[in-house]
């Protein structure tokens, strides 16, 4: 740790000429010279090609189909010739197939949804467990986290990368963790102003929506909440959502940015600058891509974020496209980081939404209307955000098969088209029976998402 | 004793209900019964209409875009005053069924009765009870009078 001093959104505004103390978890890394690291990645870079090239067959095919050789690979500059991987390859080779060590070095699963029916899964050795656990210490360290803090996983814990990534994270940092796992808000609040909760990490939705519900109960953020940081992610949020929340609070909002492909959350965060998001550099490369072409693109440019592991060992991934638009900077920051930033996700390259933090295709659900007897594939998703909380609804075309006299069977029908997607989705939706022919067609791609979020 | 029902799906906000009823209006349909359950996103119009005229109907409802389908109900005769009504469900009770829904005609009934177009759980079995307790039914051709 270099300094020990913490910000708030409240003592900024107080003291609004003193300079911002920024904890570092790690210096000797996240402050690196940037010769350094382009010299740490290009030797670890070539080493995770020529063992992904080794032991992982499809990786090894596509190089062959490119006449590329693990040596034609020694710096960070010969990235761009490497193949991509997407997020099809981890259905394509579910679950094992991509594992660049024997199955018993594995120790970790965690998966994040796909984009059928299957969730995907990714493989974590103790070394990749270790990796995952730096950078969740990093971030939350930045947000100014010590081993004095007392930290509430409100992120799911299962599966899904956010709860176990922050746990694990707190944990090697030596604060106190407290697991809530999502849901439960009074019990949330209950444990936040019992045991003292100083720092809190879920999405930005529920951190707003469990603020409002503070002080709907009467509870004083600073008195009876003694919250001074939040790391809020998995999902996307605006600037206007940080200052709500900061207010609310009475904390210092850290955006963090992670993917179960790659880790987890962590891969990238804020640190108190709040100006961008400092990439793991040490652990992954990080490349902007035109999306249409492929071609890297510069510094500054947006286009789509494209992420390479260097330390991972289990299943490592090698220009990993995230379909997420951003640009990166690796202007220096006021903290004393050296590791480049990047920017607000600002987009997706494909139809991914994000819906309460949890990834959703609409192709998924369209897998499980076209395997559900008697329903036509003809439907509309309406994404909302009521009450800080994201909302979906399905809308599906009745059909003969579908439709009775009865108000029973034609809503156990609605209840069991409800059920199939929560079982596939993960994800609770408002499906809605429609008259038929009214949700529009279309040649060729048809528009099956209206998003009226605001962001 | 059964007669025949049309259903149709219709999405539950204004002007579906008139948009369906003119169209059948304007097809000469008459309607006899009809009745509406609706639930917070749909709604089911259930009707029953002479059956020289049930094909027409079907046909106008499929050729613009309506879910619809016959099935077949029973319609009781029941005593038109103060606890003719219960008298009915009392037998549908002790017979051990229950009703899945229930309306009336609205055609004024014959002799000092009301008619309800019923759908009960098991119709074979009330179709029996209420022959053997008497309650008296009216069949298609009975309907077709009205």
């Amino acid at each position: 740790m270099i300094q020990t001093a913490q910000t708030n959104a409240k003592k900024k505004g107080l003291i609004q000429m003193s300079a911002k103390e920024h904890l570092i978890y790690n210096p000797a890394r996240e402050c690196m010279s940037r010769d350094e690291l382009h010299a740490w990645q290009s030797a670890r870079l070539a080493e995770t090609v020529r063992r992904e090239y080794d032991n992982v067959p499809m990786y090894r095919a596509r190089m062959d189909a490119k006449g590329l050789k693990p040596e034609d690979i020694r710096s960070v500059e010969d990235l761009k010739h490497l193949p991509f991987m997407q997020k099809t390859d981890l259905r394509d080779y579910y679950p094992f197939d991509l594992l660049a060590v024997p199955k018993s070095e594995i120790v970790r699963i965690q998966g994040s949804s796909g984009t059928t029916g299957k969730p995907i899964v990714a493989g974590y050795t103790r070394n990749d467990v270790d990796v995952w656990s730096e950078m969740m210490a990093r971030t939350l360290t930045a947000a100014g986290c010590t081993k004095d803090d007392i930290v509430q996983v409100a992120y799911g814990l299962g599966l899904f990368t956010g709860g176990f990534g922050a746990y694990q994270g707190a944990d090697r940092i030596g604060a106190m963790v407290v697991p809530m796992s999502s849901g439960n808000t009074q019990r949330q609040i209950m444990m936040m102003k019992d045991l003292g909760v100083t720092l809190l990490c879920c999405t930005p939705s529920y951190a707003t929506y469990l603020g409002e519900t503070i002080r709907e109960m009467g509870l004083v953020p600073g008195k009876d909440i003694r919250l001074k940081a939040g790391c809020f992610g998995a999902e996307p949020w605006t600037e206007a959502m940080r200052q709500h929340l900061e207010e609310l609070l009475g904390i210092d909002a850290c955006d963090i940015y992670g993917l179960t492909e790659i880790a987890g959350p962590g891969v990238a965060f804020n640190c108190l600058e709040k100006n961008g998001m400092h990439v793991n550099e040490d652990h992954v490369i990080a490349e902007i891509i035109d999306p249409a072409t492929g071609e890297q693109l510069p510094y500054g440019e947006s286009g789509e974020l494209v992420f390479t592991t260097i330390t991972k060992t289990g299943m490592p991934m090698l220009r990993y496209r995230t379909h997420d638009i951003c640009s990166l900077t690796d202007e220096k920051c006021e903290c004393g980081r050296t590791f480049a930033r990047m920017s607000r996700i600002t987009g997706r390259t494909d139809d991914m939404l994000i819906i309460r933090g949890v990834n959703v295709f609409p192709s998924q659900i369209e897998t499980v209307l076209v395997g559900t007897q008697g329903v036509a594939p003809h439907y509309m998703l309406i994404v909302d955000r009521v009450n800080n909380s994201d909302t979906l609804e399905v809308k599906v075309e009745m059909t003969e098969d579908m439709f009775s006299d009865t108000v029973g069977h034609i809503e156990a029908v609605r209840k069991h088209i409800t059920d199939q997607i929560k079982s596939v989705v993960g994800i609770a939706t408002k499906v809605t029976l429609v008259a038929p022919k009214s949700v529009p067609r279309s040649e060729g791609k048809a528009k099956r998402v209206i998003d009226n979020r605001k962001l | 004793m059964f007669i025949r029902q049309i259903s149709v799906f219709l999405e539950n906000h204004p002007g579906t209900l008139r948009e369906m009823t003119e169209l059948l209006g304007k097809g000469g349909v008459d309607l006899l019964a009809l009745s509406i359950a609706d639930t917070q996103s749909f709604g089911i119009v259930r009707m029953i209409i002479h059956s020289n005229q049930i094909d027409l109907a079907m046909q106008l409802l499929k050729d613009n875009g309506y879910i619809a389908r016959i099935n077949h109900v029973i319609c009781a005769a029941v005593p038109d005053r103060p606890l003719g009504l219960a008298g009915l469900l009392a037998v549908i009770e002790d017979a051990g069924l229950s009703v899945e829904y229930m309306y009336s005609s609205l055609r004024k009934g014959k002799n000092g009765s009301a008619y309800m177009i019923l759908r009960l759980n098991d119709g074979q079995k009330a179709a029996q009870v209420f022959a053997l307790k008497d309650v008296a039914m009216l069949s298609q051709e009975d309907v077709d009078n009205l």
